[in-house]
């Protein structure tokens, strides 16, 4: 990013700023999740994250979150990225968001099928909004919109989001300023 | 020490150290260019330039480390994943604050050519006037007459891209083919154009980016990372440009790690014989002799050399005897103007990754215009389709957000103002003594602020941007004043101004000392009054006419 650039995406008000190691595990799935403390996020942890991330951003003719490793990205954010006070709620969040599934499925999140978690994150993204809406700037941010926002980084800036859910041209060699758009074509990753 | 005899030392590796080296050794001038921080080869050494957004770990973003260790640089963009390596440690080079002043530097060689904005545009003849009309600060000695024949120079070598406009606020220069605006921006410059009768126009910035090959140079290829640096040497910088034809000399020496510490100056003869040098990795002090000196170690540090130079003459430092060393600090400020959303062009899309934006020209307190301020500011921005990072209020996790957001979403456009910071006398930097940097050296201390004159301007800022978009026909535009601090411009100017008269400046009209006629400063440090346009071109075209006149006059032995 430059300053022009800068300069534009304050002026063009372009959402909200981001709050602000690698594992990898496939296919393990504990079934039962103990609540946790802290950030030193184990391969239980990524894989959970990977699974919320896959229901906000699931696989479609594209990848999804977790095929892009989301939940691992979320892990190095939280721990590097983010101040201790939204480190602690990012965690708290998720046994929170496990706590919601046991009381509305009984079951965890990771026992619940793909629509149920489907819908209790719609649930949870609904209650979200609203809380954001009457946040006051020194309140806590909702752990919801963490998990969200650092899916949506995590996965767009991923090379399976950049490059098969959007477009990527590294060298794109020339700048055409109008060129025809249909309904379908992918947005631009950069 | 023989070998630390040269005809000229240049004092930092920037946008106008690196013109100053070209322009001596290529008149044949035995040349030392010293910078006081570590190399940085060109491609070589652009580690991150050809990475995708996903190499990196933060994908671009800042660490709570990394906002610990620069205590300074988090306060704006600068301070990012992508280039940390090309800004400057806080902690290692501290500096005091009696009001803020945010001073992002880039110590190394290129200094900050290599992450600078480039857009290049020639201040105008009501710029040079500016001082003697307002009956502020004192008169620029020179007028847009002396300065243009070094722009046209300047700019055939650096490249700028740029489309010829015809307007006396903004004169053309030899521009390179323009880059494209885009079709709203196209049809938002006709509608204000036609609205503002000729009077506000828009026009593609005029960007050291070029459109067509230079020797060693490729086109831009619209990758936009520039502050990366360029392997194909598309923008203009110390590094792709004027270092290698500095080199192709054989007259050129280039000593990083080099902090100039004072310039030394023989009292009898009224000369600097040379410079000393602390040697940033060893500790060691060097003296290196030379007829000339160029002092092109940014505006702020130029003076910091001075007030640590002939401090046995005059208590203040070499040039202190104007009593306008450190004064008339000047920036440009910014981070205000409007944006909204433009409706419909839904069929419409762009390609490629455009380095550049769009430009309207200060239109404010022209002709006899009278607003309640003096001077004027002008824009920078663009329009373009929103990405993922939008809010689709109406959709909220799963497939159908996903494909929303895999689509690029409402075209919106914004421009953000750059206006003038009057030279007053009262904004200040002096030595502070009692605290040091890394090297044991005493650091500056800033008292600069912004007054009534820019605060009233920046309503107009906002203002205007706000009426300009919906004349155009945009919706929803809403302005903005995101607040701003000294130095967030990055365009520190004044501090060793340029003059008539030695009791009230620092520099003739040729660059040159008035207490040390073979001492030169061409960077920032010599700007009398600021104008509203990005400096950098100034500085190089300053850089080169002095150049030209201190071989002169060394040949008729003047110096």
């Amino acid at each position: 990013m430059n300053r022009r650039e800068a300069v534009s995406r304050v002026s063009l008000l372009l959402g909200g700023t981001i709050i602000g190691a690698n594992f990898f595990l496939e296919g393990c799935k504990p079934a039962d999740r103990k609540d946790k403390t802290g950030i030193a996020f184990d391969q239980e942890d990524i894989a959970y994250l990977d699974e919320i991330a896959e229901t906000i951003i699931p696989q479609t003719t594209t990848p999804g979150a977790k095929a892009a490793k989301v939940g691992a990205f979320m892990t190095v954010m939280v721990k590097d990225s983010y101040e201790e006070k939204d480190q602690k709620i990012f965690r708290e969040g998720m046994n929170k968001l496990n706590a919601a599934s046991e009381k509305k499925y009984d079951k965890s999140f990771l026992e619940a099928d793909a629509k149920q978690r489907h819908d209790l994150l719609v649930e949870i993204d609904g209650e979200t909004k609203e809380y954001q809406k009457n946040k006051k700037k020194d309140d806590d941010n909702h752990y919801f919109r963490m998990f969200k926002e650092l899916t949506l980084l995590g996965f767009f800036t991923s090379k399976e989001g950049a490059t098969e859910a959007l477009r990527y041209e590294e060298t794109p060699g020339r700048y055409d300023g109008c060129i025809p758009y249909k309904k379908g074509d992918r947005a631009w990753a950069t | 020490m023989a070998e630390n005899v040269y005809d000229a030392i240049v004092v930092g590796s920037g946008i106008s150290g690196g013109w100053a080296a070209k322009e001596l050794s290529e008149k044949g001038l035995k040349v030392i260019m010293l910078e006081r921080g570590n190399d940085v080869k060109h491609v070589k050494d652009y580690v991150n330039a050809t990475k995708g957004p996903w190499e990196f770990p933060h994908r671009g973003g800042r660490t709570q480390q990394m906002i610990n260790d620069y205590p300074v640089l988090k306060r704006d963009y600068p301070l990012n994943e992508t280039n940390l390596d090309f800004w400057t440690n806080d902690k290692d080079c501290p500096y005091t604050e009696k009001k803020r002043f945010d001073w992002y530097r880039g110590y190394h060689v290129g200094g900050r050519s290599l992450m600078w904005g480039r857009q290049s545009y020639r201040w105008s003849a009501i710029d040079f006037e500016a001082n003697a009309k307002d009956g502020i600060a004192v008169d620029w000695p020179i007028r847009y007459n002396d300065v243009a024949p070094w722009y046209d120079y300047v700019e055939k070598f650096a490249g700028i891209s740029g489309n010829k406009d015809g307007l006396a606020i903004l004169p053309d220069g030899q521009f390179m083919p323009p880059m494209d605006m885009n079709c709203v921006e196209k049809d938002v410059a006709a509608r204000v154009k036609e609205h503002y009768k000729g009077q506000r126009m828009i026009t593609i910035g005029r960007v050291a980016n070029i459109t067509q090959p230079l020797p060693g140079r490729s086109a831009c290829q619209y990758r936009n990372k520039c502050w990366l640096g360029c392997p194909l040497g598309a923008y203009f910088s110390t590094q792709s440009s004027t270092l290698p034809a500095a080199m192709k000399t054989g007259n050129l020496t280039l000593r990083p790690f080099s902090i100039v510490t004072k310039v030394l100056y023989d009292k009898d003869k009224k000369r600097a014989t040379g410079v000393e040098v602390l040697d940033a990795e060893t500790n060691q002090t060097y003296q290196y002799t030379a007829k000339i000196v160029f002092l092109c170690a940014s505006s702020l540090n130029s003076t910091w050399v001075l007030f640590n130079s002939a401090t046995d003459v005059w208590e203040g430092g070499l040039g202190s005897s104007s009593g306008e060393l450190g004064h008339n600090v000047m920036d440009h400020h910014f981070r205000c103007g409007a944006g909204g959303q433009v409706e419909g062009y839904d069929d419409k899309y762009y390609f490629g990754r455009r380095a550049n934006g769009i430009y309207i020209p200060r239109f404010r307190n022209l002709g006899n215009e009278k607003r309640d301020y003096i001077r004027g500011f002008g824009y920078q921005g663009g329009a373009s389709r929103q990405g993922w990072r939008r809010d689709v209020a109406e959709l909220s996790i799963g497939a159908d957000f996903k494909e929303a957001l895999t689509e690029p979403g409402p075209w919106t456009m914004g421009a953000g103002a750059f206006g003038e910071i009057l030279p007053y006398h009262d904004n200040q930097i002096t030595l502070d003594k009692d605290k040091k940097d890394k090297w044991g050296l005493p650091v500056l201390s800033f008292d600069c602020e912004i007054r009534e004159n820019e605060k009233k301007m920046r309503l107009d800022m906002m203002e205007d941007a706000k009426e300009m978009l919906e004349v155009a026909g945009l919706k929803n535009v809403k302005s903005f004043d995101n607040d701003y601090a000294m130095g967030m411009g990055i365009h520190e100017m004044g501090t060793a101004r340029m003059g008539r008269d030695p009791k009230t400046s620092v520099l003739n009209k040729n660059n040159q000392m008035w207490d040390a006629p073979n001492v030169f400063i061409t960077d920032g440090a010599c700007m009398t009054s600021a104008a509203c346009q990005n400096p950098s071109l100034t500085y190089m075209a300053l850089t080169a006419r002095a150049a030209d006149f201190a071989v002169k006059e060394l040949k008729k032995q003047n110096l």
